[in-house]
């Protein structure tokens, strides 16, 4: 039974995990907290359904063309609400930010109206049994497709030259660029790469949860951003830890029977690792520069 | 070197930078400030904290914006050039204060230097670096944040080798260096200097300043208050004075 919940706990972990890295990539580059990267999300999962449901492709297919809408929509986000503003108080991109959130809500419950739809059945309800536990395809799919996409992620940033020029201009993005390095273009790319990973989030919680709708961002983006925090902002294993960590907690926690409470886990969990560690789980201690 | 311009041949310095005014809000930093830098030279820019050094630099590198005046450099005019591109245009920067990426490591800093390269010289480059700073070698898949102070320097120099500029700009490259690896730093620059890369030297330790550079410009409040032969300022009163810290 134990067992049972943390498999569920992770697989709803690797779909907050999947959000948070967005949040926290965003962060670590300009110290933004893009309020909008949950609609990014809500996008994703709604041109994952049209995919499925009006075009018939395959849900792999669906995935892939719920990237490709949400990467050059989260790259344009940039361009116009926060680029303009980099210059400007904190508070600006902030603001601009919650525009851009309420904006594409709107938008889309004009385009699709107000009401949760369901995710046609795509994949069989095959269940594996291995001992205790049990894993529904769907929940197999979710944990392996999130794992690999972290994988990709880990490697992209460790290992290329896109992914080095990241950590550059995270460090120090003035003097990246004295490195030659088009700190413009890393922004854009790596609002890219959260949109590419929230987008497939999207498709996979859509299949999971069944229930899409205009509003499915709000809830899930925070408490993903949650999760970005308590990892540590601006740390990649951070936010996968942070995520992960969420997901068993809210599990757990209904199964406890605490479900009235299900959405406020993780705010009470955020304020309790806060208040022990201020930089989150992963995070690194607040560093003065020479 | 000598270009051809309107039809008649004129000599033209590696840089050229006239009547430069850079201003941070409404306070000037520069006002106004002419100097030139030929190709081969080593030149020094001295001066009292907050004269506008680094202002200087960091305008050439296109950090800041100039309000007025031009920086010219191969005949080019920079104003507008973003820094990414002057990187490729030849310039590179030690900037004030080292900023070694200190989560990147040894190695992956040097590759961050190299990041306008598109030939394939780069490992033979990082070979060159290495020869000139073994320390750096044997540490090179350590994160560049648990180096000591004169390792990170030398690493700021490697780094901003590794895109093989024509002028190199140095920012107070002793600032906080034991007096042994100050005149570490100096010979190594006058090497850097003969293996033929043009430097252009920021510094307030004027002594050093004036046993390195061939030429010398002495910068107050945002302008150019003296120059010429660092044989000639040596001697010059005021600067003995004034920066010498000699009666
Ligand atoms: N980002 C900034 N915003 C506002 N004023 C600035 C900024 N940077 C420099 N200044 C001001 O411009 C003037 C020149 O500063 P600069 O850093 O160029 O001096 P410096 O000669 O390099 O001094 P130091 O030897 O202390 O490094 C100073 O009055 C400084 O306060
Ligand atoms: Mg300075």
């Amino acid at each position: 039974m134990y067992l049972q919940q943390l498999v569920n706990g992770l697989t709803l972990g690797s779909t907050y995990a999947l959000i948070a890295l967005g949040y926290t990539m965003v962060y670590g580059i300009i110290q933004l907290i893009n309020f909008a990267h949950g609609e990014v999300y809500m996008i994703g999962a709604f041109v994952g359904l049209i995919m499925v449901a009006v075009y018939k492709v395959n849900f792999f297919l669906a995935m892939l063309a719920a990237m490709a809408v949400c990467v050059p929509l989260a790259v344009l986000i940039e361009r116009v609400a926060y680029r303009p503003l980099r210059r400007s108080t904190r508070l600006a991109p902030l603001i601009s930010a919650i525009g851009v959130s309420i904006f594409l809500q709107t938008l889309v419950t004009l385009m699709e109206g107000p009401n949760p739809k369901g995710f046609p059945q795509v994949i069989e309800d095959t269940v594996y049994v291995f001992g205790p536990v049990q894993f529904s395809k769907v929940q197999v799919i979710i944990l392996v497709l999130a794992a690999l996409l972290m994988l990709l992620l880990q490697y992209t940033v460790k290992y290329t030259r896109m992914g080095k020029a990241m950590r550059a201009t995270s460090e120090d993005y003035e003097t990246a660029s004295l490195m030659g390095i088009n700190v413009n273009r890393v922004i854009s790319f790596t609002f890219a790469l959260g949109a590419a990973l929230a987008a497939a989030g999207g498709v996979l919680v859509g299949m999971y949860f069944n229930s899409i709708y205009p509003l499915m961002g709000v809830t899930v983006g925070l408490k993903s951003f949650c999760a970005a925090v308590l990892g540590g902002i601006g740390s990649i294993p951070g936010a996968v830890l942070g995520g992960m960590f969420l997901g068993v907690a809210e599990v757990f926690g209904v199964a406890v029977g605490f479900d009235t409470y299900r959405d406020a886990i993780a705010f009470g969990l955020l304020i309790l690792v806060l208040l022990f560690k201020p930089t989150g789980l992963l995070g690194m201690p607040i560093q003065r520069k020479v | 070197m000598k270009r051809i311009s309107a039809g008649r041949w004129v000599e033209i310095a590696l840089l050229e930078v006239d009547g430069l005014n850079v201003s941070y809000g409404g306070i000037k930093a520069l006002r106004g400030i002419s100097f030139k830098v030929e190709e081969g030279e080593i030149v020094a820019l001295i001066g009292a904290n907050g004269a506008g050094k680094s202002t200087t630099l960091r305008t050439l590198s296109g950090l800041v914006r100039a309000h007025g005046g031009t920086v010219k450099f191969n005949g080019v005019v920079m104003n507008k050039v973003p820094p990414f591109r002057v990187v490729e245009m030849g310039i590179s920067q030690v900037p004030e204060g080292r900023r070694v990426f200190t989560r990147l490591t040894v190695m992956e800093n040097l590759e961050m230097g190299a990041y306008t390269r598109k030939d394939g010289g780069v490992k033979e480059t990082v070979r060159e670096i290495f020869k000139r700073f073994p320390r750096l070698e044997e540490r090179k898949n350590q994160l560049a944040g648990t180096l000591s102070g004169g390792e990170q320097q030398m690493l700021a120099i490697g780094r901003a080798l590794m895109s093989r500029p024509r002028l190199l700009l140095m920012d107070e490259p002793s600032m906080g260096l034991a007096p042994m690896l100050v005149n570490e730093i100096f010979s190594i620059i006058k090497e850097i200097n003969r293996s033929g890369t043009t430097i252009l030297l920021v510094e307030q330790n004027a002594k050093m300043a004036l046993s390195v550079s061939r030429r010398l410009y002495v910068l107050e409040t945002g302008e150019i208050v003296a120059s010429g032969e660092a044989s000639d300022l040596a001697g010059d009163e005021l600067i003995r004075k004034a920066y010498l810290g000699m009666h």
